[in-house]
């Protein structure tokens, strides 16, 4: 009878996961569908004290569940709540990461099991266990730098001599003893700790290398990895929503980290295995038509309050300045003058696709207003200013025309095309990768330097003084 | 017990479904998705209380006391920071 009950509700939760992503598909309903997927989490995780493996009784395992069920939730909880949204794509890697291990956990009891003694459930289960181990363990390892490296915690990238030999060498290690384990019965435990120590490794040393800019792909690329890692354990416990919902997040999650190295024009290949700038990085030298030239803020404004069209592109240096709430309260000012507004948001600007969108909902910008690359580059031409805010490659044109550039091919917002541009900027340095933009040096580009919020923030006290 | 070729059919089916969900969602979405999807795969905390119910000695049992926490970490802070991030996502024709 529970059994029948465990089943049940298991199969209902597997059925509203999928239905819960499904409604997040559209800004208007994403938020019922988060609210039913963690009533069916609850539903889940209530019923699985029901199970033949859970003993209804106050021993050892009952406590210690309880404890670390409380625990871990209040942790989590508590961060979750204080986490600044600017921060949150570190804090969300980070609890994928938590996933990523609870699964290698899942399997190291099983496979501890296994090497003490306990009766095998065949070689294809103990396969999967250490399938789902490796995966598990690399993607805990890696979120975890990940967020060190997001957080600032850990600012320079990391280069071993022959830094690509050496995780081959582990990748050959992890496969070795990963077989050994799966082999053999009784598992050896020595085998065993050798397979889980060189696996966490391999997750640190993958990591170690890549760029923040590239880190969005990673984490995104680890979120699909820990969902397969919780499948095979699914399997290992033979779990049927476990099964389903890591399967779900396991393709969901490998087609956004397509769309996103897709966005940067870069191969998944590519992110992982050369660092930005390293391979054929040397910056050429060349001839930029024009110069730079400067614009004061009260210029500036009066250029966009007696605009029609506005067209705001705001990049990561925007985040960093949190110039989110200043750009809403110039939005607002300006379509008080009757100035049509909209946001302009590149599909990786941000450290995550997105988290422009997330930022800009923060400050209360309307989600109808913010457009992404194709919708908006048609309307460029007929925006009289383009305001580009912290972005720059995102909004360099040799990537359109520049064979030899290397992020030629890069799909980018066309933001020289409108009639004026205004960079913010802090200073005159190039962008993340290190090529000049010819964007700043157009006829029609003026440069307006400072910190983001404070230079926003003098457009408002411009726009005001013409009201005044 | 789910076996062999049924355990592929899932794991096939379920793939596609997911694959499908996911590619007709906005890119103003995709992070909260991302963050979404990062709770979906919370459910290992399911497993990981099997695995510490069934634990035996001392090496098991810490080993699993650590998957629950981790696992409880997983689906409690990708839930509240999903909510989070969708509370604030407004539409100029609400509220206003």
């Amino acid at each position: 009878m529970m059994s029948l009950a465990v089943d049940i509700t298991y199969f209902l939760t597997a059925f509203i996961f999928i239905y819960g992503l499904k409604q997040m598909s559209s800004p208007v309903t994403a938020r019922g569908g988060i609210v039913i997927a963690g009533i069916a989490m609850l539903a889940a995780t209530l019923i699985t004290f029901g199970v033949p493996q859970i003993h209804l009784e106050l021993n050892i395992n009952m406590v210690l569940m309880l404890a670390a069920i409380a625990a871990g939730s209040a942790v989590a909880y508590i961060s979750a709540k204080r986490v600044e949204m600017t921060n949150m794509p570190q804090m969300i890697a980070m609890y994928n990461g938590m996933g990523g291990g609870a699964a290698a956990a899942i399997a190291a009891v099983e496979l501890v099991k296994l090497a003490s003694g306990g009766a095998s459930h065949g070689m294809v289960i103990q396969v999967l266990a250490v399938l789902g181990a490796v995966i598990g363990a690399v993607s805990f390892s890696g979120s975890l730098v990940a967020f060190a490296k997001l957080q600032g915690l850990m600012r320079k990238t990391l280069h071993l001599p022959l830094h690509q030999f050496v995780n081959l060498g582990l990748f050959a290690a992890v496969c070795v003893t990963g077989y050994w384990v799966a082999t053999a019965h009784p598992v050896d435990p020595d085998h065993l700790l050798w397979f889980f120590a060189i696996a966490v490794v391999l997750g640190v040393l993958v990591t170690l290398p890549i760029g923040g800019a590239d880190m969005p792909v990673v984490i995104s690329l680890f979120n699909a990895l820990t969902g397969l890692a919780v499948a095979f354990e699914g399997f290992v416990l033979n779990n049927a929503a476990m099964i389903i919902a890591g399967t779900v997040v396991g393709s969901s999650g490998t087609l956004l980290t397509q769309l996103m190295a897709k966005a940067m024009n870069r191969s998944l290949a590519n992110v992982l295995f050369s660092g930005f700038g390293s391979a054929g990085g040397a910056a050429v030298a060349e001839d930029i038509e024009g110069s730079m030239k400067e614009i004061q803020a009260q210029d500036a404004a009066i250029m966009m309050a007696y605009a029609e069209n506005v067209i705001i592109v705001p990049g990561y240096g925007m985040a960093v300045a949190q110039a989110q709430h200043k750009l809403k309260e110039m939005e607002d000012l300006l379509e008080e003058r009757g100035v049509n507004v909209k946001y302009a948001i590149h599909p990786v600007a941000g450290r995550m696709p997105g988290h422009m969108n997330v930022l800009l909902a923060e400050a209360g910008v309307e989600y109808d207003k913010i457009y992404d690359l194709e919708e908006i580059n048609p309307s460029f031409p007929q925006a009289d200013v383009a305001l580009v805010i912290g972005a720059n490659d995102v909004v360099n044109p040799v990537a359109r025309t520049n064979p030899d550039s290397p992020i030629y091919g890069m799909p980018i917002l066309d933001a020289d095309k409108a009639q004026n541009v205004i960079v913010i900027k802090r200073g005159q340095g190039a962008g993340f990768s290190g090529i000049e933009n010819h964007l700043f040096y157009a006829d029609n580009t003026r440069m307006f330097y400072g910190d983001g919020q404070k230079a926003v923030g003098e457009l408002i006290a411009g726009i005001k003084q013409l009201q005044g | 017990m789910i076996e062999g070729f049924t355990a592929l059919y899932i794991f096939m089916l379920a793939a596609f479904t997911g694959y499908e969900v996911i590619s007709r969602v906005p890119v103003i979405l995709h992070t909260p998705l991302m963050s979404g999807s990062y709770f979906v795969h919370g459910i290992v905390l399911v497993g990981a209380m099997i695995a510490l119910g069934h634990a035996e000695g001392t090496l098991e049992l810490a080993i699993g006391f650590f998957a629950v926490v981790l696992a409880a970490g997983n689906a409690v802070g990708g839930y509240v920071a999903t909510v989070r991030m969708l509370e604030m996502f407004k539409s100029s024709k609400e509220g206003k």
